[in-house]
C-alpha cells in the first residue's frame, strides 16, 4: 500500500483510509523544490491564473499543483495575493486571463482542475458543492443568527432547503436532526458548543474565525482552503486547532491555508508555497523553504522586522540580505529626483 | 362616553376590513424580501398594481375569475423575473432603483389615456367591471345582509361580509406560508442571504436563485394583496403608486420586520391611527383648523412622527427582535 502511495500511482479511497504522515511526507520528499513543481496526486492543478486590478497584478500564477491529502501552506508578505489568488480559484472574482465567454482574446487563458473536474467558469456556490469550501480572512460570521444556525447553514443534502420540500416538514426533520448531531459535536471540537445559540454577532473576533472554519467543515469537504485561520485564536486554543486540522488531514481532507505565522506552517504543513507580488516563486518541505533565496527576498523586500522563526539558517541570511536591501535603498533613494524629473 | 363607543366601534370596522387585510398581505410580501432576504424592493405597490390590473383586464375581456387570479400571479412572477434577472446578482441598491422605477412606469403606464379601452386610463376600472365575478362565487346568499354586534354588511355584494372573510383567509393562509417556509432550512439560508450572500455562497447555496425565488415570491403575495385591495374599491393607478410602497415599509417596520406577525400587526396599528384621528379630529377640531380632507395628510404627519419615536425608542419595531433586525444596520 504504502509503496503505491510514493510511486504515486493509487488513487486514494477517501473516508476510512489511515492517511499516513511518514509516508506523505516522504513522497512529497522527492517532488522537486521548484515554483509549479508537479506532485504525484495533485487534487487541484492550476494554470496562467492572472489577476490585474488597474495596472497592478495581484496574482500571476502559471502552474500550481496542490497534493492531495496533504497540508499545504501558502505564505507570502501582506499583499501577495494570496487572498485574491483564493477567491479566484473559489470563483469569487474572475482572472483576468479567463477565456472570454463569446470567444476571441488570446492566451494562454487560465483553467484549473479540482478532483479533475474543470473550474475555469464556476460559479462560487457551485466550486464548494464540488467539495473546495473556503473561510475569509475577514471573517462572515452571520451576526444575526444563531452559532448554531450558522452551522446548520454549512450543511449539504438538506432537502429542506428546497422551497416546496420546505413546506413539509417530515420531509427534512430527519436530515435536520443528523446535521445538529454533527453541528454540536463540531462546536465541541471547536469549544463553541456553550455559545451554540448565541447570535454570532456576539462572538469574539476569535471565536468568529473558529466558527466560519466549523461551519466550513459541516460539509465534509475535499478540500478546504483557510485565510489565515489563527489569526487571532489564542495560543492555547491554536494548540488544540493545529491538532484538528492534522487530524482533518489523517482522515483525508485535503488543506491549504494561508498563514503568517511561521512557527504554525512550520509545525503542520507537509509543504509549503510561497507567493510575491503575485507569482509563485519557491516550493518545498516546511524545513527547507524558508532558505531559498527567492523567500528571504520576498519577506525582507517588504517586511524588515517579519518574525520568520527561529531558524538559524534565516538569521543570518538575514543580516545579509538587509544589509543588500539597505545599500538597494539608498541607491534608490539617490536616484529618485532624477527618476522624477524625466 | 359616546365618542369613545364610536371610536372603538370604527377601530373594529377598520380591522376587519378588507383595506387592512390587503395592505397586511402585501407587507408580509414587502418584509419577505426586505425583513427576511434583505432585497430592497421599493417598488411593491407596482406587484399591487399589477395583481389588480392582471385579474381586472382578464375579467373585463370576459375571463372567468380564476383565470383573471391566474393572470394576476403570473404577471407578477413575470415581473419579478424581470426586475431580478438582471439585478439580482449585482448589489442591493441596482434592485431599489429598478423596482421603484418599474413601479413608476407601470402606474403611468396604466394611467395612460391611450390604453383607456383596457386599463381604463386615470379613471381606472370601476369594481362593477369585475367584481361580480368574484361575487358569483360566494357561499352566502346574493342579497341580505348581517349584523353582529355593531357591524352590519351585505352578506355578498360590495363592501360585504363575504369579501372580508375571504380577505382574511387569504391572509392567514400567507401568513401560514410565510411561517413555515422561515422555519425551514429554505428559510434558515434565505436570513443567511440576508446577513452575507458571499458567505452563504462559500456554503455552496444557488444565492442568485433563492434572492429569485424570495423576490417572486413576495411579488406575489404582493399581487394577492393588490386584488383583495381593489375588490374593495376598484382599480385606479394612482391609489397604488410610491406612498403606498412607504405605506408597506412603515406598517413593516412599525410591526417588526423579519417577524410572520410583525406587518399584521403594523398594518392594524396603522389603519387605527388614521380612524382615530378622523373621529378625534371630527369630533374635537373645528372644521377651520383641519377639516375631514386634512385628516389622511395629517395623518402622514403623525405616522412619521411615530416612525421617528420608533426608530429611538424600539428600532426592531413592536414585534421585532432586536438582535436579528433593527433600523440602522
Ligand atoms: N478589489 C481590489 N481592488 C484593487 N486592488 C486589489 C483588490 N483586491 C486586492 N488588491 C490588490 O492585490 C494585491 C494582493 O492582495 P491580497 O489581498 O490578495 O494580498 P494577501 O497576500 O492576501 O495579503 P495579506 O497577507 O495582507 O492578507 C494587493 O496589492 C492589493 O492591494
Ligand atoms: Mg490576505
Amino acid at each position: 500500500m504504502t509503496d503505491a502511495k510514493v510511486s504515486g500511482t493509487a488513487v486514494r479511497a477517501d473516508d476510512d483510509y489511515p492517511w499516513d504522515r511518514t509516508a506523505l511526507r516522504s513522497e512529497l520528499a522527492t517532488v522537486s523544490q521548484e515554483p509549479g513543481a508537479t506532485k504525484p496526486q495533485p487534487i487541484l492543478a492550476v494554470d496562467n491564473v492572472v489577476r490585474s486590478f488597474g495596472g497592478v497584478t495581484a496574482v500571476d500564477v502559471a502552474h500550481l499543483e496542490v497534493q492531495r491529502g496533504a497540508i499545504t501552506a501558502l505564505i507570502g508578505p501582506n499583499g501577495a495575493g494570496k487572498t485574491t489568488f483564493f477567491n479566484l480559484i473559489t470563483g469569487f472574482d474572475k482572472p483576468s486571463s479567463a477565456k472570454p465567454r463569446f470567444g476571441g482574446g488570446n492566451g494562454p487563458f487560465a483553467t484549473w482542475r479540482f478532483q479533475g473536474r474543470s473550474l475555469g467558469a464556476t460559479s462560487a456556490f457551485r466550486v464548494a458543492q464540488t467539495g473546495m469550501v473556503r473561510t475569509f480572512q475577514l471573517t462572515k460570521a452571520l451576526s444575526a443568527m444563531t452559532v448554531m444556525d450558522n452551522m446548520l447553514l454549512g450543511a449539504k443534502d438538506q432537502p429542506g432547503e428546497h422551497i416546496l420540500t420546505a413546506l413539509f416538514r417530515p420531509r427534512w426533520k430527519k436530515r435536520e436532526a443528523e446535521i445538529r448531531a454533527k453541528a454540536e459535536e463540531l462546536l465541541v471540537r471547536f469549544k463553541l458548543d456553550a455559545k451554540k445559540d448565541d447570535y454570532a454577532g456576539s462572538l469574539s473576533g476569535g471565536q468568529r474565525k473558529l466558527l466560519e472554519m466549523a461551519r466550513a467543515l459541516m460539509s465534509d469537504p475535499a478540500m478546504i482552503m483557510l485565510d489565515e485561520p489563527m489569526a487571532g485564536v489564542n495560543p492555547a486554543l491554536t494548540q488544540s486547532l493545529l491538532g484538528h486540522i492534522q487530524d482533518l488531514r489523517d482522515r483525508g481532507t485535503t488543506v491549504l491555508f494561508v498563514e503568517h505565522d511561521m512557527h504554525m506552517v512550520r509545525h503542520i504543513s507537509d509543504w509549503v508555497v510561497v507567493m510575491a507580488e503575485g507569482k509563485i516563486v519557491a516550493e518545498g518541505p516546511p524545513d527547507t523553504v524558508m532558505q531559498h533565496q527567492a523567500v528571504v527576498d520576498a519577506y525582507l523586500g517588504s517586511h524588515h522586522d517579519q518574525d520568520l522563526g527561529d531558524d538559524s539558517v534565516l538569521d543570518e541570511d538575514f543580516e545579509q540580505a538587509k544589509a543588500q536591501e539597505d545599500a538597494e535603498r539608498g541607491e534608490r533613494t539617490a536616484a529618485e529626483p532624477d527618476g522624477e524629473k524625466a | 362616553m359616546d365618542f369613545l363607543a364610536t371610536l372603538f366601534t370604527d377601530f373594529g370596522a377598520q380591522i376587519l376590513s378588507t383595506v387592512t387585510a390587503a395592505f397586511a398581505i402585501a407587507a408580509i410580501g414587502l418584509n419577505l424580501h426586505f425583513g427576511y432576504t434583505g432585497l430592497l424592493n421599493i417598488g411593491q405597490a407596482g406587484f399591487m398594481l399589477l395583481g389588480a390590473y392582471g385579474f381586472a383586464i382578464t375579467i373585463r375581456f370576459g375571463g372567468p375569475f380564476w383565470l383573471g387570479v391566474l393572470v394576476a400571479i403570473v404577471a407578477a412572477v413575470i415581473f419579478a423575473l424581470i426586475l431580478g434577472l438582471p439585478t439580482l446578482k449585482l448589489r442591493g441598491y441596482y434592485l431599489a432603483i429598478v423596482t421603484i422605477a418599474a413601479a413608476e412606469i407601470l402606474r403611468i403606464v396604466g394611467g395612460n389615456q391611450s390604453l383607456g379601452p383596457v386599463t381604463g386610463g386615470v379613471a381606472g376600472i370601476g369594481n362593477q367591471v369585475y367584481s361580480p365575478a368574484f361575487t358569483a362565487l360566494s357561499p352566502f346568499p346574493q342579497d341580505g345582509s348581517f349584523s353582529l354586534g355593531p357591524y352590519t354588511y351585505p352578506l355578498t355584494v360590495g363592501d360585504s361580509w363575504y369579501l372580508r372573510i375571504v380577505s382574511w383567509i387569504v391572509l392567514a393562509l400567507v401568513a401560514v406560508l410565510v411561517l413555515l417556509l422561515m422555519r425551514s432550512p429554505w428559510g434558515r439560508t434565505i436570513r443567511g442571504i440576508r446577513e452575507d450572500e458571499d458567505a452563504v455562497r462559500s456554503l455552496g447555496k444557488n444565492v442568485y436563485l433563492y434572492k429569485m425565488q424570495a423576490l417572486i415570491l413576495g411579488g406575489v403575495i404582493g399581487a394577492l394583496g393588490g386584488m383583495l385591495f381593489v375588490l374593495g374599491t376598484s382599480v385606479q393607478p394612482d391609489s397604488l403608486g410610491r406612498s403606498t410602497t412607504f405605506l408597506l415599509y412603515t406598517i413593516v417596520l412599525l410591526g417588526g420586520a423579519a417577524t410572520v406577525f410583525g406587518p399584521v400587526l403594523g398594518a392594524v396599528l396603522y389603519f387605527m391611527v388614521i380612524i382615530g384621528l378622523q373621529d378625534v379630529v371630527g369630533q374635537f377640531v373645528p372644521p377651520e383648523i383641519m377639516s375631514q380632507q386634512q385628516v389622511p395628510q395629517f395623518g402622514y404627519i403623525v405616522v412619521g412622527i411615530g416612525l421617528m419615536l420608533l426608530v429611538i425608542f424600539r428600532p426592531q419595531g413592536i414585534l421585532g427582535n432586536k438582535k436579528e433586525l433593527s433600523f440602522g444596520d
